[in-house]
């Protein structure tokens, strides 16, 4: 088999999930976009390691490695997104912006919440709840 | 240079596959799709279960580069337990089951034109650089079970329990995040 396959399969998968994190609002359809950029991760390595034909198969060992670290990955983040989802009540990253730069105010912490959402009474309670969690 | 030129006279061109490049080939198609679909439909639910569809697909490409323990254990840590969590993740964050208009951002745009790019010039260099390679699968499978748990723990001990302890700090992280507070019991 060419290499040219696997390797290109693996570039337009990464592709396609890039196209995921940067376009889905969901944070779990984020999550699911990042899972597609470690599957082909996977697919490289493996393709990789039966073209070489490693002594110490490294690249499978570090596939294994690599799903492991995926689904621990995967359980934290849900964790996350689960926690802010029930502090917050959404799930969309991009309403998620309390840490964000304002382009009018450089410094100002407090008064900056007032553009779009409603946070500005329920913010300093979500970070005392995150940080006594 | 003669290396190079023997190599290339030796591999067999793109335009006469293999049965296994025409699998592989057909497998890929059906994958990539799904993920598209995956990252474009609009029905969060529809999303995961192309998931199962793009990352069964991928196991069967690692089935046809004879990695066969790789390939069950991404049945049974993808398909099996991953896309699992991320569907009770869905149910648990009050996901709406029909078509929601709000799951893709505004900048969609600018993430095609990053990710054409990418595409681009990702499959440019890779098709550059590996034209003329040629994965040997005959001889001895490279992945099976015996030969992927002989070189884990003879080569491979330290990280494999290094991995452990990573999954022991994730369990408890899962656990101590997902815990309610206090005052809320």
């Amino acid at each position: 088999m060419h290499l040219a396959y696997p390797a290109v399969l693996a570039a337009l998968l990464f592709c396609v999930g890039v196209y995921g994190v940067l376009a889905r609002r969901n944070a779990i359809l984020v999550l699911m976009s990042v899972e597609l950029m470690l599957n082909a991760v996977n697919l490289n390595l493996v393709a990789f390691d039966v073209w070489l034909r490693d002594t110490l198969h490294a690249g499978q060992a570090l596939t294994l490695f690599t799903i492991a670290v995926a689904a621990a990955e995967i359980g934290i983040g849900l964790a996350i997104v689960l926690m802010v989802h029930r502090n917050r009540g959404t799930a969309d990253v991009d309403r998620l912006r309390d840490t964000a730069e304002r382009p009018g105010s450089p410094d100002d912490g407090p008064d900056d919440g007032g553009a779009p959402g409603t946070p500005t009474d329920e913010t300093p309670h979500g970070e005392k709840a995150e940080a006594t969690a | 240079m003669i290396l190079a030129a023997q190599a290339a006279a030796e591999t067999p061109g793109f335009l006469s596959p293999s049965g296994v490049e025409i699998v592989f080939l057909l497998v890929g198609l059906v994958t990539l799709g799904a993920a598209v679909v995956t990252v474009t439909t609009r029905q969060l639910v529809h999303a995961a279960l192309w998931l199962v569809v793009a990352l069964g697909g991928l196991a069967v490409e690692y089935l046809l580069l004879t990695a066969e323990f790789i390939a069950w254990v991404q049945v049974l840590i993808y398909v099996g337990s991953v896309v699992v969590l991320l569907l009770f993740g869905l149910m648990l964050t009050k996901a709406p089951i029909g078509r929601s208009p709000d799951a893709d951002s505004g900048n969609r745009p600018v993430a095609l034109g990053v990710a054409l790019a990418a595409a681009a010039a990702l499959v440019w260099v890779v098709v550059d650089a590996f034209r003329t390679t040629w994965i040997d699968l005959d001889g001895a499978v490279q992945g099976s079970t015996e030969v992927t748990g002989a070189t884990l723990f003879k080569h491979w001990v330290l990280p494999f329990e290094a991995l452990s302890v990573l999954l022991l700090a994730a369990l408890v992280g899962a656990i101590v995040l997902s815990r309610k507070k206090e005052q809320e019991r």
